[in-house]
């Protein structure tokens, strides 16, 4: 599933697309909600690992805007809550992601991501 | 004992897709499947000891093997990540996922391409059952282009094309604490793979497990930062 977690992870791999080839933006999507367990800790955990505004900008093209545009710097439960939601509750299940530069599509579909090239595509 | 992985919902369909190389026994193929999960098994305690965030497997295949690791994982939270060139891959990976209850998210695409920069330095368990048949370099070629079941065993020269693709994104990718485990045959020239690794990526290799099966005898490399975890 093309969780948001999975998209703030994933760039354009376009072989010379190098810059600005990240975030990919959402297009066309399918969304559907799953309960996931909440664990402030681990949800805390992944933050180092984000881009926080590439997170924000995702979670409003599938339509949710509980995130502040800037990273806060504390985290209290409530916060880590929508985080949570936003990062492992969202799954994109059909749609696609375009490159912001070389405006390549990927297409997903069973909530995969097809991020298979063609052969001059290959770096 | 971590039970072997419930594979019950593929069909006969999804195996010939997938996983059931040419020349090659199912029977046999499973075997190096079977070396990985038992080495994952042995690795158990130490992996749980310093739990991963992010786990990462090429080429997934049926999935058997990140469901494993989620069954070793249990009550941990943890990000797994499967990649693989083959759509009905990642599509028997998602299934084999929710039927064990364990969240994997896949990708279909090459190694860890779209992953590899935003992934830098941030991976905790990496794995890899490569294809490993040797054919021809053409051969192993088209099987990449079209993401089909040759390109779960037709490895090129020496079997090691993609795995040699493979082994120079072994760095970028693992944490500080970060673990890799890769199949290898002894005709890959182990010593030779543990020797670049070390000169070229300063990576300390180990032998953490090895059996034959039938004719071949396999391997399960771990590549990590430092020798004494
Ligand atoms: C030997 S099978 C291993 C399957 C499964 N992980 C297991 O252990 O049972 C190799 C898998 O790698 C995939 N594969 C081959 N080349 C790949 C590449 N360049 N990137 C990602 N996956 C690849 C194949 O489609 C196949 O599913
Ligand atoms: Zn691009």
């Amino acid at each position: 599933m093309v969780r948001l977690i999975t998209h703030n992870l994933l760039a354009c791999h376009v072989k010379g697309c190098t810059t600005n080839n990240f975030p990919l933006t959402f297009q066309d999507v399918q969304i559907e909600l799953q309960e996931a367990e909440f664990n402030p800790e681990f949800v805390r955990n992944l933050l180092s690992r984000l881009d926080w505004a590439a997170l924000v900008d995702a979670a409003k093209q599938v339509g949710d805007t509980s995130l502040p545009p800037e990273e806060p710097e504390m985290m209290d439960d409530d916060l880590l809550k929508k985080l949570h939601h936003v990062l492992l509750e969202i799954h994109v299940i059909e749609g696609a992601m375009t490159c912001p530069n070389c405006k390549h599509v990927y297409p997903i579909s069973n909530g995969i991501p097809n991020m298979l090239l063609a052969e001059h595509e290959i770096g | 004992m971590i039970p072997t992985p419930d594979l019950s919902h593929l069909t006969k369909y999804d195996y010939e897709h997938v996983y059931e190389p040419a020349g090659m026994s199912y029977y046999l193929a499973l075997q190096y499947t079977f070396l990985l999960l038992d080495a994952l098994e042995e690795e158990a305690d130490e992996i749980k000891k310093d739990p991963p965030l992010i786990c990462l497997e090429i080429g997934s295949g049926s999935g058997c093997v990140s469901a494993f690791l989620g069954a070793i994982l249990r009550q941990l939270p943890v990000v797994q990540i499967a990649t693989d060139i083959n759509p009905r891959a990642s599509l028997c990976t998602l299934k084999t996922g929710t039927r064990n209850k364990i969240s994997i998210d896949p990708i279909t695409c090459p190694l860890a391409q779209p992953l590899l920069n935003r992934l830098r330095h941030s991976v905790d368990i990496l794995l890899f059952n490569p294809p490993y048949v040797p054919t021809g370099s053409e051969e192993a070629f088209d099987a990449q282009t079209r993401g089909d079941i040759s390109g779960a065993w037709a490895g090129g020269a020496s079997g090691m094309e993609t795995t040699c693709c493979f082994l120079k994104d072994v760095e970028t990718l693992l944490s500080d604490r970060g673990k890799c485990y890769l199949v290898a045959l002894n005709q890959n020239d182990i010593n030779g793979i543990c020797t670049m690794m070390l000169d070229e990526f300063n990576l300390q290799s180990k032998i953490i497990m090895q059996r034959r099966a039938g004719r071949e005898h396999l391997f399960i490399i771990r590549f990590s930062r430092t020798s004494n975890m």
